[in-house]
């Protein structure tokens, strides 16, 4: 149980940093965090303690095994994650360029 | 059938980011061709959906429980053929629009992704795979809102690409701790196990998240900040693809999809969706009147018009589910035909600043003229089919002895007049300003889809004539089933 606690304390520190932090970058890897956490509650959903990969083989029984897809859904998920994060410091970059600030209380010309 | 609504697509965004540099005629020709091929299998579907109820295609041939399969039914046809619609006529809007950027085959490979995106939520049956399809629309937009990278375009995004990571996150948490209880990801087999299990409050917990998350996606009205910015910022062809079908396929499709067919629909949910979009109805429109930047205002009314859709869908009843489908379908009509007006002023003019306009109609007849019947069916006047959606959303509201939410739309209904007058006076009627003597009507392109959404607005307000009602009727069924879309599915598979 104190494993999903701990990733859910995990999933509250990303959600800090992006609502909190005034750096741009800050806020990026604020959303790492998050994402990590989301990712490795997927994976924890899907563990049995000591249970072992489902790889069926010829000559043997596993009887303790962990859910493997999980596993899968969470390397879909990292992928998009990899997306998302290289477009936001993509865009955070041209924002430095334009506005020469990483503070996001400095940034806002657009308001109403 | 039902994968060619993902294939096309993504086999155009492939063909176009990979050829569209060398030959520039390539890439219109190849979005045109591809987004009217979309067009004519989605008209298709909708016969096809009324005759067979529903329609399953298994990925591979495995079966559902296991595989991933695609479902056609009524709520799917349906939602296809907005979003299809509005998505050729706004490429057929882009060949002449999007001339004023460079990189022209980079907004159609954008483009073609964020339509790939929205078709696959649209026709999935497994939810991991909306999810995977939701965020594909959504990086898709992220990066097509910052297309013009000013200095406001990248903050717009910059801020649309946090909020909406952050609902991405809640959504597959939510997705997380479904599957932890039902150990399935197949819809019809999540909405199986959860009817045969007591309900627990890991149930509540789960439907916080996803209406949180969707929430965001649908920008009601506390979670609405970003598309105020994110919205108006995009180029014109794309703000009328955000705010007329993003908005409303990552948004609301998702969110009824997930309530009414899989975890099952319950008064609490229903009152909180009616909170949030009356809220929203009124919240958006005061907002709204305030604006002086044409687009900001329009991106203002679609929070507010989302708000009347939610409104209809969460009184539950079957003539409120109907207002609100109906609303949705003319809501992406007008509000795409009214950001491609914009669209069309800033291109003649390049100013979104209503202040600066003024007696536009003379010399952009064609402009003028549409916009003037796109914001009386926005505001709800009797020929055009924003009447006959709001008028049957009020109806519903006092049907099911809401009247405080009757009367909230009615009041949302004339503010969102008061504000198009003030759009129709200062940019369209009075005197011509003395510096805009040279300015031309836009290209014949931009022309063509103006008119053609102006005329659908017209005749879209015979949709609920009897003849033609069983288009929506058939999407209104599939919500009021509810639970029984499991058996749907199901007995489709045997």
């Amino acid at each position: 149980m104190s494993v999903y606690i701990l990733c859910f304390i995990l999933f509250c520190i990303g959600l800090y940093a992006v609502l909190r932090k005034r750096n741009i970058i800050k806020i990026v890897i604020g959303l790492g965090i998050i994402e990590y956490a989301v990712n490795l509650f997927f994976v924890l959903v899907g563990y049995r303690t000591h249970g072992r990969a489902p790889i069926l083989a010829k000559d043997q029984v596993i009887l303790n095994m962990v859910d493997p897809i999980p596993q899968a859904l969470v390397l879909t998920s990292i992928v998009i994650g990899l997306a998302v994060t290289a477009l936001i410091v993509a865009i955070a970059i041209r924002l430095f360029e334009k506005y020469g600030t990483f503070d996001i209380t400095k940034i806002r010309r657009l308001k109403g | 059938m039902l994968p060619i609504f993902v294939i096309i697509p993504l086999g155009a965004a492939f063909l176009i980011s990979l050829l569209g540099k060398k030959i520039k005629i390539l890439s219109d020709l190849l979005a045109n061709l591809g987004t009217l091929g979309l067009l004519i299998f989605s008209l298709y579907s909708v016969p096809v959906a009324l005759a067979h109820k529903i329609l399953v295609y298994k990925i591979g041939g495995w079966m559902p429980p296991i595989g991933i399969c695609m479902v056609l039914d009524g709520l799917t046809s349906f939602m296809l053929v907005t979003v299809n619609l509005v998505s050729f006529l706004v490429t057929v809007y882009s060949i002449n629009y999007m001339e004023k950027y460079t990189d022209k085959y980079r907004f159609y490979t954008l483009f073609m992704l964020m339509l790939a995106g929205m078709n696959g939520i649209i026709v999935t049956g497994d939810l991991f795979n909306l999810f995977v399809f939701l965020e594909i629309a959504s990086i898709a937009s992220y990066a097509l809102v910052a297309f013009g990278t000013e200095a406001e375009e990248l903050e717009a995004s910059f801020k649309y690409a946090v909020m909406g990571s952050v609902a991405s996150s809640f959504i597959l948490l939510g997705i997380a701790l479904l599957y932890s209880y039902t150990s399935t990801l197949n819809m019809a087999d999540i909405a199986f196990v959860l009817s045969s299990k007591p309900n627990s409050a890991i149930i509540a917990f789960i439907t916080v998240l996803f209406l949180a998350g969707f929430a965001l996606k649908a920008a009601l009205v506390p979670f609405h900040a970003w598309l105020a910015d994110a919205h108006p910022s995009a180029p014109a062809s794309i703000s009328a693809m955000l705010s007329g079908v993003l908005i409303k396929v990552l948004g609301v499709y998702a969110l009824i999809r997930i309530f009414f067919s899989l975890i099952g629909i319950n008064n609490t949910i229903l009152s909180i969706l009616m909170f949030l979009g009356g809220l929203s109805m009124l919240a958006a429109v005061i907002l709204a009147l305030a604006q002086w930047d044409f687009k900001r205002l329009l991106a203002y009314h679609s929070i507010s018009q989302i708000g009347y859709v939610i409104l209809g869908i969460g009184l539950g009843t079957p003539l409120g589910i109907l207002g609100g489908l109906f609303h949705l379908f003319n809501h992406s009509i007008f509000k795409s035909l009214l950001f491609l007006n914009s669209g069309a002023v800033v291109y003649s003019l390049g100013t979104r600043d209503l202040q600066k306009m003024g007696g536009l109609r003379e010399k952009m007849p064609v402009t003028g003229n549409t916009s003037l019947v796109a914001s009386m069916s926005i505001a709800g006047i009797p020929p055009f089919n924003g009447f006959f959606s709001k008028f049957i959303i009020i109806l519903a509201c006092i049907q099911a002895g809401r009247f405080g939410y009757a009367f909230c739309a009615v009041i949302g209904s004339i503010l969102t007049l008061a504000s198009f007058m003030k759009v129709q006076k200062y940019a369209f009627f009075g005197k011509l300003n003395q510096n805009l003597q040279h300015i031309k009507e836009v290209p014949w392109a931009m022309r063509l889809s103006m008119i053609a959404l102006a005329v659908i607005c017209v005749v879209s307000g015979l949709l609920i004539v009897p003849k033609f009602s069983p288009f929506l009727q058939s999407a209104v069924d599939i919500l009021l089933l509810g639970n029984g879309y499991k058996d749907l599915v199901f007995g489709a598979l045997k």
